[in-house]
């Protein structure tokens, strides 16, 4: 049931007291953030704004295709182009050709769980292209080599010293320990960056069908200038991103906020539709949204599950989960971790990936409760359970079958024995065989397995085999 | 192409849907826009951006917003975007204040150096202390993110309630420009053990200057 729970690996998270003191402090004060802001006092309308969030998703699942089509033709009608990506590579693909016709050398990276979801960068790096995160939490995850630890705060393990460490080894820099400090060197190294960049990257938080507009939330200002300065703008973003209308985003945004960091708006909301227009002075000329499947059209065609593809990466399931406050977010084997990825990555990866991931659950519900967008994962997670005991049933039964087929193929190559074999097998068929076919084993044979085989299936009666006949014909041929 | 029409099949397919079918009504939009008066509304904005660390000015009139931008940068290089607003208020005549530029690299290059950003604004929310700007020939987008300090002038006639009276007058952003930014505050981060950090890649200093019209108005 359990295979691949990495036992050692959460053992030593365990273990680590300043680990363990950073998890638990940080998520505990993004819990008090949020909770300040959608208390009823201050918020009365939050229950009603979850309830509209939730119909709203419902409702662009449903109606998936009309409004990918209608966000291509509007982001067409805009000046931009749309790409479509079954998978990973497919996006890479595109993104490298684009920045070869393009002459592109640099490219600067805002944070998107899509592209850590597909590896992007890994995949332009290795054709030998500068990539540059430019979150100050994806970037120290960069240099230090990591996957991020947590959907909205990366590098939410990393004490200052570490980052210190950090920039002082991948930057040349003297080592520094205060984060003012350090904001400053990373703000100074990447501005240079911004300036001469030729492609900006970002993902998406919301695509929204009547404008063909990207829509990022971010706080730092980095979002804005990868969509600023760059002569080309391009978006990487799940198909389940999209939301109808701009007026929606007044209950998208205000739950986005306040469930991930606990702000009513983050400090910069950009909602970009199109490449620069006649007359601007700065902005994409050029602008690409790539719209990426993997794996999720196969989630949307289960009507229950499919709510997993309401999320908009708040990160609140996180920080109220004892679970990931515990074990953190590298002791889960793919991008999303918590409660979201623990019902994401099976059904993005297959079942029989990682098939203890739902498991690692004391189902306490306190990320349901918390949900902006009201997806009922405790639930979800008992389903995917489920499953998965009956898919490795399924498999248990193909361990017999093989096993089965392993003592066949013995025996085939035993000319002698199998010889021997079907004479006995004929001799004990021929009293339930009818007319030469055998219909149904007899006695305690006619069970299990092989009454079901032959429930649908008869069989010649077994009598003399292939070397036998032979063995005759020759010895008639040479008579 | 061939990923096009093989992702539309498959949602189709997971929806059981045939090609060509439109989508059904979607939920009616939901946006709440509270009756307050512009003094409530003013008093929702300031204390909302004050405790981003913003600074919130009201002013009875142009020259006054002049005078309270003279005084913060004292003659240090500032680029000014080409909103009417600020040439209301007479902000390009202020010393060491740039507004013209031959072409876009100058533009970028001048606001790489500036010490100051001026820009005007669409609209302010009070609800959030935010700002709302259109990208467009009047206002460059990178004027309020590349210098340290951002200065942003607005008559109060331009302060909405928040995000919802914004959606509801201008339904459709897309329509008006290629770009809508919503300033909430400084730039900041809480990404080195959540410590916050102002002026991480935009400015760390916002002044946002609200001026009375209430006379040109009536």
């Amino acid at each position: 049931m359990m295979t691949g729970y990495p036992r050692e690996q959460i053992r030593r998270t365990l273990a680590d007291p300043r680990l363990q003191e950073a998890i638990y402090s940080a998520t505990g004060r993004l819990m008090e953030h949020r909770r300040q802001v959608v208390a009823p006092e201050v918020l009365p309308d939050y229950q009603e704004l979850r309830e509209q969030a939730r119909r709203i998703k419902e409702h662009t699942l449903e109606n998936l295709d009309a409004y990918l089509e209608q966000f291509e033709a509007q982001v067409r009608a805009r000046g931009g182009e749309v790409i479509w990506a079954k998978d990973g590579p497919e996006v890479a693909d595109f993104v490298l050709d684009l920045a070869r016709r393009s002459n592109a050398r640099l490219l600067v990276k805002s944070k998107s769980m899509t592209t850590e979801e597909i590896g992007l960068r890994e995949r332009l790096e290795a054709q030998h292209f500068e990539v540059v995160e430019t979150d100050l939490g994806e970037y120290i995850i960069q240099l230090a080599q990591e996957r991020p630890y947590h959907i909205v705060a990366p590098a939410l393990h990393k004490t200052r010293e570490e980052v210190g460490e950090i920039f002082s080894q991948r930057l040349g820099v003297p080592r520094e320990n205060v984060p003012e400090r350090q904001t400053r060197i990373a703000r100074t190294v990447l501005r240079q960056k911004f300036l001469t960049a030729d492609i900006g990257i970002t993902g998406a938080n919301f695509l929204v069908a009547d404008s063909g507009a990207v829509v990022l939330v971010e706080n730092e200002g980095n979002a804005r200038l990868t969509t600023s300065a760059p002569r080309i703008h391009v978006a990487v973003a799940g198909i389940e991103k999209l939301i109808p209308r701009a007026q929606d985003l007044a209950v998208f945004l205000k739950l986005l906020g306040r469930s991930a960091t606990g702000q009513p708006l983050t400090v910069y909301t950009s909602i970009l539709s199109g490449p620069r227009r006649q007359g601007e002075w700065d902005g994409p000329e050029q602008f690409y949204v790539v719209l990426l499947d993997g794996g999720r059209s196969r989630v949307l065609a289960d009507r229950d599950k499919r709510q997993t593809l309401y999320c908009i990466r708040c990160g609140a399931c996180l920080n109220h989960c004892p679970v990931y406050r515990r074990i953190g977010g590298h002791n889960y084997p793919w991008i999303y971790s918590g409660p979201i990825g623990k019902i994401a990555s099976p059904q993005f990866q297959g079942l029989t990936e990682d098939p203890w991931l739902p498991f690692a659950s004391s189902l306490c519900g306190a990320c349901a409760e918390v949900c902006p967008v009201k997806i009922e994962i405790p639930r979800l997670l008992l389903e995917l359970r489920a499953e998965i005991v009956k898919a490795q049933a399924r498999e248990g039964q193909n361990r017999w079958e093989r096993l089965g087929f392993r003592l066949w193929s013995w025996v085939m190559t035993r000319p002698r024995l199998y010889e021997a074999l079907s004479l006995a097998a004929g001799l004990l068929a021929g009293e339930g065989s009818d007319q030469g076919w055998l219909r149904q084993l007899p006695g305690l044979l006619n069970a299990g397995p092989l009454r079901a085989w032959l429930d649908y299936r008869d069989l010649p009666v077994p009598g003399r085999s292939f070397r036998a006949l032979w063995r005759q014909r020759t010895a008639r041929v040479r008579e | 192409m061939i990923s096009r029409d093989h992702i539309l099949n498959k949602v189709r397919t997971a929806l059981g849907h045939a090609v060509g079918r439109t989508a059904a009504a979607p939920p009616p939009v939901r946006l709440c826009v509270p009756a307050w008066t512009v003094e409530e509304r003013w008093q929702r904005f300031a204390s909302a951006l004050e405790k981003l660390g913003g600074n919130a000015v009201r002013v009875s009139e142009p020259a006054e917003a002049r005078r309270y931008v003279a005084g913060l940068t004292c003659g240090r290089a500032a680029v000014a975007s080409r909103s009417p607003f600020l040439e209301v208020c007479g902000i390009h005549q202020l010393a060491g204040v740039r507004r013209d530029f031959r072409d876009p690299a100058e533009l970028r290059a001048a606001c790489a150096e500036a010490e100051f950003g001026i820009t005007g604004a669409d609209y302010a929310l009070a609800d959030t202390g935010s700002l709302a700007v259109f990208a467009s020939p009047e206002e460059a987008r990178l004027i309020s993110l590349l210098p340290p300090v951002h200065i942003a002038l607005l008559p109060i006639s331009r302060l909405l309630t928040g995000l919802d009276e914004l959606l509801s007058l201008v339904p459709n952003p897309a329509e008006r420009s290629s770009a809508l930014i919503l300033i909430t505050g400084p730039s900041r981060t809480a990404d080195i053990e959540q410590i916050l950090v102002r002026g991480v890649h935009g400015p760390g200093e916002i002044h946002v200057i609200v001026v009375d019209d209430r006379e040109r108005r009536s």
